[in-house]
């Protein structure tokens, strides 16, 4: 079909020029997997974020004798940190530059 | 060697007719007394196997140097250009000198999946010391890449320019938590993919034997999850190939960041 190819091509075209193309460029991409995958990826990335902010929460408060509050303030950091990541995971940080 | 891996203790499993699906990754020591004085275990054992394997692999394969390359030859040759088009796609001519860590990380993983589906075997790749400590070892080097290129500049990377100043104690601690959760997301996810595979051969594996002893239509039923079984073999062993490339990739990607700088 022409006209399918035709658009995929011109869509492939637009996305390059406003810089929304996933991944970097050359040769090497993530393998985008079906939803499993994606949705598999998406919880390592939300629960790993909230480990990381958990356990430097928890570090903090050892240090300076504050628990739990930089616990409790980190792990909502560890939470947006978590979206931050999911949203980087579709839009990568060097795509638009 | 004692018998481990998921088809190693069908039979232990199968007297106690339960399913023991988390036994294939413990820990025992090899070698007898020497081993166990200093903690060699069968991880331990199947790791230095694999860097065997790999050293044997690459040096067969670079020794001949045929131009019409044989078996060996073409698949270390394809192997290196793999990993090199992979490393120099996503860096960039700079990323070169970071080839032969990106290769060994590679082929490390790629040969811990893929010996520990062989029966009897061990997948050292199903603990998450191990995946923790080569994510360790990818954070480290990407820190201390992006300090020594970028020297100060590199604490930029925790404020986007043009951000509102007002919105810094927000941004800075949640980017400084999703750059710490890189090792964390890394090796979890190179852990949990084998984990859940091992799991799962051996559960249906278990299933085998457990219908297989239930009297005369026991061993026509069996072969269920015997087909089951099968299938996932093959599953798993494109997710041991899929997880070493991811693990090179993102590697290869935080490498470009830290190069990069954005």
């Amino acid at each position: 079909m022409p006209e399918n190819k035709d658009f995929e091509d011109r869509l492939r075209k637009a996305r390059e020029r406003h810089g929304t193309k996933s991944g970097a460029s050359g040769s090497g991409q993530l393998p985008q997997g079906g939803t499993w995958g994606v949705g598999f990826r998406a919880g390592v990335e939300v629960v790993s974020a909230l480990i990381a902010g958990v356990g430097l929460g928890w570090l903090l408060d050892r240090w300076l004798g504050t628990w739990p509050w930089l616990f409790l303030l980190f792990f909502v950091f560890g939470g947006v940190a978590g979206v931050l990541n999911v949203y980087r995971l579709f839009n990568p940080r060097n795509a638009g530059k | 060697m004692p018998a481990q891996g998921w088809a190693g203790e069908r039979d232990l499993a199968a007297e106690g007719k339960t399913i023991d699906a988390l036994g294939q990754f413990e820990l025992k020591t090899v070698l007898g007394p020497i081993g166990h004085s200093v903690g060699f275990t069968q991880s331990s054992a199947h790791m230095l196997l694999a860097v065997g394997l790999i050293t044997l692999l690459v040096m067969y394969g670079i020794s001949r140097q045929a131009v019409v390359p044989g078996r060996l030859q073409s698949l270390t040759e394809s192997a290196y250009e793999f990993i090199q088009g992979l490393v120099i796609g996503q860096v960039g001519p700079e990323g070169k000198r970071f080839f032969p860590f990106v290769f060994s990380l590679f082929m490390f993983i790629l040969f811990g999946n893929l010996l520990g589906l062989l029966p009897f075997a061990f997948t050292f790749t199903s603990h998450i010391v191990v995946t923790f400590a080569l994510a360790a070892i990818v954070f480290v080097l990407i820190t201390v890449v992006a300090l020594m290129l970028h020297g100060k500049k590199f604490f930029g990377y925790f404020f986007p320019e043009g951000a509102p100043i007002w919105l810094a104690p927000i941004i800075i601690p949640v980017e400084i938590v999703s750059y710490l959760s890189r090792p964390i997301s890394l090796s979890i996810r190179l852990f949990a993919n084998m984990v859940a595979g091992h799991v799962m051969l051996k559960v249906f594996a278990t299933f085998i034997v457990l219908l297989g002893g239930l009297g005369v239509a026991g061993p026509f039923i069996a072969v269920l999850p015997l087909t089951v079984n099968v299938a996932l073999v093959g599953f798993e062993i494109l997710v041991a190939f899929l997880q070493a490339y991811v693990f090179a990739i993102l590697t290869s990607i935080y490498l470009h960041d830290a190069v990069h700088l954005h």
